[in-house]
């Protein structure tokens, strides 16, 4: 899903690229926490995952094809502070020396993939992991379900820019091109789920405390355990 | 570094290296679905080139980096794993530097190790 130079106009670009420096910024702040001298480099494994999994497209339609985007998974297994930073870096990487994905449009690319994917990944994630059994089942279909809405939310975004700056005058209206993006991306977003709930349960079952998920879980479970605890002695 | 983690670290960054090196090969050719959609309203040619019509991809340009050496991670097997190992290697640099350089300094949580 990577806008090539061109398609939406310079100033909406800039603007995208600036609000994506700013996002970005705080996730380094707020993300810090989340790493340690074990963490970082695992979040740098992370990044370079994406990156391979990125080059996997698989087909969708007839003549059409789709990747995955990596904003749910890594938000599964880092966070989503850091996991916006893992998915920013490999649309950085990609730009600069793949030419995949334009370079005026990086903070386009950023803003949709990394920011807002990672951001309604993390959203579906927080809220599957309270209602579901958290078993590798319940993993599973939190990451397959994250991932279906993440990549259709980042999708609507690229339809949001192109409202505001889309240089081409289309026949197509608004929103017939977001229903044709919303549809060939929830496609998309099946396979991506499936990669990604793969990718998380077998990290889970080898390593579960390098799943932030997980971890969060398990912080809240000890904060619930002392509250009992607390509430017991009084 | 404990040495589960290296091992972890090594066999993760092998398996990206197949996937990217590899695996990537057997990979769709065809547009994604952001490409396939900027050429609704669009004829095209065999290449994928266009010959009339209204769509987004008209006003396409070409990125400044078209001409770096893996411009497309390249046109044949070799030249893609190539460039899969290259992005994944130096992906991973970057994302461990700068992960690196902002790690919290503090050994309050070494206990979850």
């Amino acid at each position: 899903m990577h806008i090539a130079n061109g398609i939406i106009d310079g100033q909406v670009a800039a603007a995208f690229a600036a609000f994506a420096v700013v996002v970005l910024v705080i996730c380094v702040v707020r993300g810090r926490r989340d790493l340690d001298d074990r963490l970082a480099p695992m979040a740098g494994l992370v990044a370079a995952f994406i990156f391979a999994v990125q080059m996997l497209n698989f087909p969708v339609l007839p003549g059409v094809s789709g990747h995955l985007l990596g904003g749910a998974l890594a938000a599964l297994l880092v966070g989503p502070w850091v996991g916006a930073l893992c998915v920013s870096i490999v649309l950085v990487v990609q730009s600069l020396v793949f030419a995949d994905g334009g370079l005026t449009a990086l903070g386009l690319n950023i803003t949709n993939m990394a920011i807002i994917g990672t951001a309604a990944g993390y959203l579906l994630i927080a809220l599957l992991l309270r209602v579901l059994p958290r078993t590798p089942v319940g993993l599973g279909v939190t990451a397959l379900v994250a991932s279906v809405v993440s990549v259709v939310v980042a999708s609507q975004g690229f339809v949001l820019e192109f409202w505001l700056g889309g240089e081409v005058k289309l026949d197509m209206s608004l929103a017939h091109i977001s229903a044709v993006m919303a549809g060939v991306h929830t496609l998309i977003g099946i396979g991506e789920g499936l990669i990604a709930a793969v990718t998380v349960t077998t990290v889970a079952r080898i390593r579960p405390d390098l799943v932030y998920a997980l971890r969060g879980i398990r912080r809240r479970e000890a904060a619930e355990r002392d509250l009992v605890a607390v509430g017991g002695a009084v | 570094m404990k040495r589960r983690n290296v091992a972890f670290l090594v066999g993760g960054l092998l398996v990206a290296l197949l996937l990217a090196g590899v695996v990537s090969n057997f990979a769709s050719s065809a547009p994604d679905g952001l490409d396939a959609t900027a050429k609704r309203g669009c004829t095209t040619d065999s290449q994928g080139n266009i010959t009339g019509g209204t769509c987004m991809a008209q006003s396409e340009k070409d990125t400044p980096t078209k001409d770096s050496p893996f411009a497309g991670y390249g046109e044949s097997a070799g030249s893609r794993a190539v460039a899969g190992a290259v992005g994944v290697l130096l992906t991973f640099a970057i994302g461990g530097g700068v992960f690196w350089l902002a790690r919290r300094r503090t050994h309050a949580t070494a206990d979850r190790d």
